[in-house]
């Protein structure tokens, strides 16, 4: 690995100095959100401190100068996905809206009574709900395709809930219960010779791997900032421009409009057609340096030090007696699932907090996934790239330890 | 090494936890109510047998934490024999006891009961203790249906 320090890492980010019930902080929630480097706390105060006004409005200077910053996250998110062009992203709320606005827009202009959508059986909630409210609207029908055991995909019963009715696939790309890293490329390539337009949900995948929406050659792409290092309150919609030049508009107000009357709107070209209102300006340019700052180190590398991690923890827990990893997909990103006997996942969560050590107990967004698997909730640790295998250790120690007092 | 947990998870919590106290279904309960904690996936059936007001008997299915499963089945132990009101006003004090809004809140007046004051602490983990006691309530109003902690 070229020059990956994870201590030099860990000094970016200060809340990993907290101490937490007189404990040094393990934090193993990234799966739910990330910490923050010092980098994205300074641009938001920079921001508010020298740069802020409005976007796209004003030709005063401040206005000017916070446009410039707005959009030109904009490009960076653009080449940290590589996707074509500035048009291409669409800012949102997060994951769940950039769904959502797909669901409302594409699916209600092409998605019809006795259609299919196509979904997997390991998605997260936002990636199922907004799905059976199009279906509720129009009539189309919800399939979903199974996993297996390991919690992967079955591709062949995927495939074979291909047909012509099947009008849009929308499959995550790394499960946030699981793990599991979805064959996305296969997918993508077996819908295209269907012309079935395929939507990633990225919202795990992309602070762990390089997303390059050219080479997957997806339809859509939707992801969060606040996974990615970045603030809570904003997220990317990609998708292909000709895909989003024909979609009618999401929700209708300032910004996405060129031309008001009370009788006819003519809307804004792309992508401000789809952002109505004043967005999440801080948001927006904090996450443009969330990008910077990985950027900087390489998502590559951030993939092989993940790596490294995952397979220590999974090493580690399957020498803990009674302990079972829920989701062992051969192709997986850095999240470690797991029930104990007898334990349930709470007691986990709150034992494991009094060492400091914060993990995720619970559904997961993902109850299809637990009633798969006849569990009601997992114990889940995710890591990120400021995670160290000393960490690993405390968290295994800590398991030990809870499972001897249950006794 | 958990001796921050030890108002939490006390011995008796443990024991209930293990051994919980009428674990069974009840074929000739007069009253049967479904609870659900969504947020953790706590789900119990609670059952009660009724004579007049008084609850002669109660009894549990379900599978929770180890708060939830030991409040439960301290709960069908010490409502046997109670009638309606007196339940009733026991789930008041409880209530009261866990969101921990009074300071001065006297515990030897609930008794055994007094094991479950550690959540007080743990805002996360109330509504573990409290499900046992909202599906009682719902019983007691013979709601048939299945009541959430949300």
């Amino acid at each position: 690995m070229t020059g990956f320090d994870v201590n030099k890492i860990r000094q970016d980010f200060p809340i990993l100095a907290e101490k937490i019930r007189n404990k040094p902080l393990v934090y193993l929630d990234n799966a739910a959100t990330c910490q923050k480097p010092q980098a994205v706390i300074d641009s938001i105060v920079h921001l508010y401190s020298h740069d802020y006004a409005n976007v796209h409005r004003g030709v005063h200077t401040l206005s000017v100068r916070s446009t410039d910053l707005f959009e030109s996250a904009r490009t960076k998110v653009k080449d940290f996905i590589n996707a074509r062009g500035d048009k291409e992203i669409i800012f949102v709320k997060g994951a769940t809206e950039a769904i959502n606005l797909v669901a409302q827009t594409y699916g209600k202009a092409n998605i019809h009574s006795g259609d299919e959508i196509i979904i997997t059986a390991m998605e997260h909630h936002s990636n199922i709900v907004p799905w059976q409210m199009l279906c509720e609207q129009t009539g189309a029908i919800l399939k979903v395709a199974p996993i297996n055991l390991q919690g992967e995909l079955i591709y062949a019963e995927f495939e074979k809930l291909l047909n012509d009715k099947t009008k849009l696939i929308s499959v995550v790309h790394m499960s946030n219960a699981l793990g599991t890293i979805n064959p996305v490329k296969q997918i993508i390539g077996a819908a295209h010779a269907r012309n079935i337009p395929v939507l990633l949900d990225g919202a795990q995948a992309i602070p762990h791997m390089t997303v390059d929406v050219q080479e997957l050659d997806c339809d859509f792409y939707v992801f969060s900032g606040h996974k990615l290092y970045g603030p809570t309150g904003v997220g990317v919609l990609y998708g292909k421009q000709a895909l989003l030049e024909a979609m009618p508009p999401y929700q209708g107000g300032g910004d996405m409009i060129r031309k008001v009357t009370f009788t006819e709107t003519e809307y804004n070209t792309l992508p401000y057609k789809f952002e109505a209102g004043t967005p999440d300006i801080a948001g927006v340019v904090a996450l443009g340096a969330a990008i910077d700052y990985l950027t900087a180190i390489g998502m590559e590398n951030i993939a092989a030090y993940e790596a490294e991690l995952l397979a220590y923890a999974t090493e580690k827990a399957l020498a803990i007696k009674g302990l079972r990893i829920i989701g062992e997909a051969q192709h997986k990103g850095a999240i470690l699932s797991f029930v104990l006997d007898k334990i349930h996942p709470h007691d986990i969560g709150t034992m494991l907090d009094s060492l400091g050590i914060a993990i995720r107990a619970g559904h997961h967004c993902a109850m299809p996934v637990m009633d798969f698997y006849q569990v009601p909730a997992t114990a889940r640790a995710s890591f990120a790239m400021y995670n160290t295998k000393t960490e690993i250790d405390v968290l295994m120690n800590g398991i030990t330890s809870l499972i001897e007092v249950f006794g | 090494m958990f001796d921050d947990l030890r108002d939490l998870y006390q011995e008796v919590i443990f024991d209930h936890n293990r051994n919980p106290r009428n674990f069974r279904v009840m074929d000739n309960a007069d009253r049967k109510v479904e609870g659900f904690n969504p947020l953790c996936g706590d789900r119990l059936t609670l059952f009660l047998k009724m004579n007049g007001d008084v609850i002669e008997e109660a009894s549990f299915q379900g599978s929770g934490c180890a708060i939830s499963t030991a409040s439960v089945s301290l709960m069908t132990e010490i409502i046997q024999g109670k009638t309606e009101a007196e339940a009733k006003q026991l789930f008041k004090k409880f209530h009261e006891m866990t969101t921990g809004k009074d300071e001065h809140f006297n515990l030897e007046a609930i008794g055994k009961l007094a094991v479950l004051a550690g959540v007080r602490e743990y805002p996360a983990r109330v509504k573990c203790a409290t499900l046992a006691w909202h599906t009682l309530d719902a019983a007691l109003k013979n709601e048939q249906q299945s009541i959430s902690t949300e």
